[in-house]
């Protein structure tokens, strides 16, 4: 398989990921509808595809206040992070053999430093507006993230052992024989649900628990920003399930059909038990979150690294 | 924690059960013929105007949307001279229904009234009126109230007798 030219796959990624993230909104409506046995939206259009471009025409005309008590160059910053940060770690995200941005030697690494900076994001979201809800959702969001994001590194290290790899095309070449799903059973498990927390998702969502803090974080926002932060998560969606594709199915590998298409099943798949547990599970309180996140995953993923690496030890 | 799982695994099997929703303009829902919808004033079976113009429907109306003046015709038969309602504020309560002596008005099952101008909501008695009895077929006030009107003395009305004349009792 040819490389296509750089600026060809930077554009592709780019242009891929944003629609798919944009395509996500109307996905998640309609699956959460099909497990709460109802429709969801499907008048716009065919199978109401049209919904994405009539939600994000209303978005763009809505009226872009910033409030005047809010911290304005902070404020407007906020949102931009989010987005910036995941779309620099799909930069290193190996779509097929030869289709990636920047085939990094620490990718891995990479990919774990950017979204630990989209918690700034939020923070700051949190902060600059100025508000005690959004502060206390951007407080729980920097704690939240600051827990999760230690054993969310910890879980992959077992990947990477197997491997001897921080590149991220090098892991997947490295599940010829066998998808690292199965050696890493546990690792696999703890980054799943380091992802729910580091996406915010549904049991995960405590810095916008909309039953408690308004809408957290991003209750000042409107308009398009409030809609940069929605697009920044459907991609982190997208970003994370391609990450579990990539560390623990085997990214591109498959039988018959072309490596994208096998990538491209795997992600949905994930996307889809993503929004499935949205459907299925409530949020725990957040001290429930905290001790859970430090009491038990961490020294799980302490045992599991400790395990995996004897076994390297061992047997080779 | 299997719980969760369990959960999980619940909320994925309703991906096979029958969706609920009713896809409604397509789809009408059923509505019994007693669901407060729409009002309407009716006739009785031989066509005149039910209504006396009586304004217990404009009393028990809780919101005061019904406006509506008596008048009477050359016969002596009371009716409105006009009758209106104000869709827009009616709370289709149905107790007009239930204050109306001859079951002239009446609340229908039909709720699709919706309009791009509030003053349309404002409904006139010719909007209001129809040409069939509505709930109540072959009933008939005027042929089973004990009123005089033209064409119809005392006492000629259905399941009556003839007024007594008092004199006719004098020793």
């Amino acid at each position: 398989m040819t490389t296509p030219h750089p600026i060809l796959s930077i554009l592709g990624i780019v242009i891929v990921a944003m629609s798919i993230a944009a395509f996500l909104i109307w996905v998640e409506r309609r699956l959460l509808a099909l497990w709460q046995d109802r429709y969801g939206p499907n008048r716009v259009g065919p199978f109401g595809l049209l919904q994405v471009a009539a939600d994000s025409i209303k978005i763009f005309m809505k009226e872009d206040w910033i409030p005047p008590f809010a911290d304005k160059p902070v404020f407007v910053l906020a949102p931009a992070i989010v987005f910036v940060t995941v779309l620099m770690s799909f930069a290193v995200l190996p779509v097929a053999p030869g289709i990636i941005v920047s085939d990094l030697n620490v990718g891995l690494l990479f990919f774990l430093a950017m979204s630990s900076l989209g918690v700034y994001s939020v923070v700051l979201a949190g902060w600059s507006s100025n508000n005690k809800y959004a502060l206390v959702g951007g407080l729980r969001a920097a704690a939240q993230m600051l827990s999760y994001e230690v054993f969310m590194g910890l879980s992959l290290m077992g990947v990477v052992l197997l491997a001897g790899s921080f590149s991220l095309p090098a892991i997947v070449e490295a599940q010829k024989k066998i998808w690292f799903v199965i050696p890493q059973f546990p690792g696999f498990v703890l980054f799943l649900i380091a992802g729910f927390a580091e996406t915010r998702r549904i049991p995960f969502d405590l810095p916008e628990a909309e039953s408690e803090l308004v809408a957290g974080y991003h209750s000042e926002y409107s308009g398009m920003k409030f809609g940069m932060f929605f697009v920044g998560e459907y991609m982190g969606v997208t970003l994370i399930s391609s990450m579990i594709a990539v560390l623990f199915f085997g990214g591109w590998l498959g039988p018959v059909l072309p490596g994208v298409i096998w990538f491209f099943i795997k992600t949905f798949f994930f996307i889809s038990f993503f929004i499935l547990v949205r459907a299925a599970l409530p949020r725990p309180r957040f001290d429930q979150l905290m001790s859970w996140g430090w009491k038990v995953m961490l020294p799980l993923a302490l045992a599991n690294l400790l395990a995996t690496g004897a076994a390297v030890l061992i047997w080779r | 924690m299997l719980s969760i799982l369990r959960t999980i695994w619940y909320v994925f099997l309703h991906s096979f059960q029958k969706r609920i929703t009713v896809q409604y303009p397509e789809q009408k829902p059923y509505l019994p013929p007693r669901n407060r919808g729409r009002i309407i004033l009716s006739r009785d079976p031989d066509g005149g105007e039910r209504c006396v113009a009586c304004n217990l429907c404009a009393v028990a109306c809780p919101v005061s949307c019904i406006a509506l003046q008596a008048t009477e015709d050359s016969t002596g038969r009371r009716y409105p001279e006009f009758f209106r309602i104000n869709f827009s504020r009616c709370i289709f309560c149905g107790y007009c229904e239930e204050a109306c002596p001859t079951y002239a008005i009446q609340l229908t099952p039909d709720f699709e009234m919706g309009e791009f101008h509030r003053k349309n909501l404002v409904y006139e008695k010719p909007d209001l009126l129809i040409d069939g009895p509505g709930k109540y077929p072959g009933y008939n006030f005027w042929r089973v109230a004990g009123a005089k009107i033209g064409g119809k003395d005392k006492g000629e009305a259905a399941h009556e007798t003839p007024p007594v004349d008092v004199r006719s009792l004098l020793p």
